[in-house]
């Protein structure tokens, strides 16, 4: 009982509230007065989840028949009879030359999403052999003062999925330290507002594929002397440009509107200035902060593929990218699993912040 | 410490409540806000002169400037014209030697009961340890019956118990001077009863001179040595006073009980409907 009640208090917390439905379900909890609400919360999106499979999967049909008649009737127009007989054997074999290239099946996609877990399985296994056949040789080399010899194999799909994870928090952090604090500064001076208002309205609508540019003129220059690969920073500094701009409108709208009766409160008592700040405006603000920086990190997880990808930095975005110009078989169905798991990880990230938001602030948001 | 204070004020003042020392002084108060269409003026000549000890309500419509003058005594609101001085020292600003209780109650929602009375006391006692300003910030909240909930967020309490937290803040900081602003206006009836009896009870032991806004008849005999009627704006100005006549401490039953209350009553109300 006192089990189901945490079950039930955390879920709803981390905006996950479906999921104790599904408890009550097994836990044979649900009565009649229940059983809407099952329905509404657990039958319909199970029901639209399998209409857009099926959708998806018809389409995906349709597309495919598609491209097949029109290999077949081209064969028939440039080579006769003979090779569209071909051509149709071949598509119907499944061989890999011939495969219409369009939007994959569901069943496709699920294919290739095991037989990409597979693969992290193989590079997994064959890195730790590397680390171990390694480890004596790395010793003596570390001690004689040189660099150990490491992996450089192909990243698996799980290990890039890491290594955005890695960008898009490195750039979130970037945007933090910089919005919050000139948002407070902007939301407590009039002057300083005036001062970087134009600032903020003409780079707030800026591309990403722009700041990425900017950015690399910049550390371009900046690391001349370095041997090391930019890219990385490179990216996680234009993802966090990019998506520092939620953060600090929300923190200046904040500071700046905190409620008329909490500042009366601090005059009537001359609060100084930092207590002011520390104990009434910050903590008043903080819901609109955090809406901030709901918004940011989801802006970062958005624009990080695009940018990965133009910064040939290691990531979901390249791992897309390669796909598309690798043009193997399986490779649109890669792309499609990799949307996949970029969606699922953006919904987590949010729903990560709202968890956050919820235990640092007094106001209760609900998930949407 | 209180018992100390009204010793000394017995002493001085040969037992008279309230005594003669002018606390607050209000002289040829002017408020002007200036529109479009020419200056609008809230108040005007408005002369108040309360005593050291006395509790003062003012009576009057809707919009006739009464939260205005409130809030120019709490140095809020700046003063367009005229002056008030407190103890003879004109005010500058806001300041912890007026406490205010806010209609609404205005605590950080963030802050435990606890906190949002220390925020004060921490202010005004900066030289005190740690420990004698939690003890004062309990003692306070204790006298307003929130033994219970020290640690509760202010969030998470009722609205009259908000207000109890309210009322401890604006004590526990030892002003020279309450200002209170229809601080039950927002209650319902019995919550309302309930906060007047607390309000009288502390301010019985405190005896800090206190000018209370109300719309509420009753509360305003219930709590006040003197009931100050406001005339309509614009240009408001005091358009009668009314000295009560009660002995304190009073009880809500003596003060029903008592042959003048129904006169009382009828002057205010004479004067509001006229």
């Amino acid at each position: 009982m006192k089990q189901s009640i945490t079950l039930g208090k955390v879920t709803k917390f981390m905006g996950l509230g479906f999921l104790s439905t599904f408890k009550d379900l097994f836990t044979g909890k649900l009565d009649k007065d229940d059983f809407k609400i099952f329905l509404r919360k657990v039958i319909v999106p199970i029901a639209s989840i399998l209409l857009f499979i099926g959708i998806w999967h018809l389409g995906a049909k349709a597309l495919y028949n598609i491209e097949a008649d029109f290999r077949i009737n081209k064969a028939l127009e440039e080579q006769g009879q003979v090779a569209a007989d071909e051509m149709a054997a071949c598509i119907a074999a499944g061989e890999v030359s011939c495969q219409p290239n369009t939007l994959p099946s569901p069943g496709k996609v699920w294919a290739s999403f095991q037989s990409l877990l597979k693969d992290h399985a193989l590079i997994s296994a064959d890195k730790a052999a590397f680390i171990e056949k390694t480890a004596a040789l790395n010793e003596t080399r570390v001690a004689k003062g040189q660099d150990p010899i490491v992996y450089t194999g192909r990243p698996s799909f799980v290990d890039q999925i890491f290594r955005s994870l890695k960008t898009v928090f490195a750039g979130f952090f970037l945007a933090l330290l910089i919005a919050v604090p000139l948002g407070i500064f902007i939301g407590l001076s009039p002057t300083l507002k005036s001062a970087f208002n134009w600032f903020i309205q003409i780079f707030k609508p800026v591309s990403p594929v722009v700041w990425y540019l900017l950015v690399f003129m910049i550390v371009k220059t900046l690391l001349i002397d370095s041997s090391e690969d930019s890219s990385f920073t490179i990216s996680f500094i234009s993802v966090g440009l990019c998506s520092m701009w939620a953060t600090l409108v929300n923190t200046a709208m904040g500071v700046s509107s905190v409620d008329k009766d909490y500042i009366n409160v601090a005059k009537v008592l001359k609060l100084g200035n930092f207590q002011k700040v520390f104990k009434v405006v910050l903590p008043s603000s903080l819901p609109l902060i955090f809406t901030g920086l709901k918004i940011t990190l989801s802006v970062a997880w958005m624009v990080l593929i695009a940018i990965e990808l133009l910064a040939q930095s290691p990531g979901l975005g390249l791992f897309v990218w390669e796909e598309f110009q690798n043009g193997a078989n399986d490779s649109n169905a890669k792309i499609i699993v990799a949307m996949f798991v970029i969606g699922i990880i953006g919904f987590l990230l949010d729903r990560l912040m709202l968890s956050i938001q919820n235990w640092v602030s007094f106001e209760k948001t609900d998930a949407i | 410490m209180s018992t100390i204070i009204t010793d000394t004020a017995k002493a001085t003042h040969n037992g008279i409540f309230p005594s003669n020392e002018v606390m607050l002084d209000l002289k040829d108060l002017k408020k002007v806000y200036p529109t479009p269409n020419g200056d609008y003026v809230v108040l005007e000549h408005l002369n108040l002169q309360i005593k050291k000890e006395e509790f003062v309500t003012i009576i009057g419509h809707s919009g006739c400037g009464k939260t205005t003058m409130l809030s120019m005594i709490a140095g809020l609101n700046p003063i367009s014209g005229g002056n008030i001085s407190v103890l003879g020292k004109h005010i500058k600003g806001p300041g912890p030697d007026r406490g205010v209780i806010f209609q609404a109650p205005s605590l950080m929602p963030w802050m435990t009961a606890l906190q949002n009375v220390m925020l004060g006391v921490n202010q005004v006692f900066p030289h005190a340890t740690k420990a004698q300003r939690n003890d004062i910030a309990k003692y306070y909240l204790q006298k307003v019956g929130l033994e219970d909930a020290f640690n509760k967020r202010a969030a998470d309490l009722s609205q009259g118990m908000q207000q109890r937290v309210g009322i401890a803040r604006a004590f526990a900081i030892k002003p020279k001077v309450l200002l209170l602003d229809e601080p039950f206006g927002m209650l319902d009836s019995l919550t309302r009863g309930e906060l007047q009896d607390t309000l009288i009870d502390i301010w019985n032991k405190e005896k800090i001179t206190a000018v209370m806004i109300t719309h509420d008849v009753d509360e305003a005999i219930f709590l006040a040595d003197r009931v100050v009627m406001m005339t309509s704006g614009p240009r408001a100005k005091i358009g009668d006073v009314l000295d009560i006549d009660f002995e304190r401490p009073r009880t809500r039953k003596s003060v029903l009980e008592h042959d003048d209350y129904y006169k009382y009553r009828k002057h205010l109300i004479d004067f509001l409907e006229h």
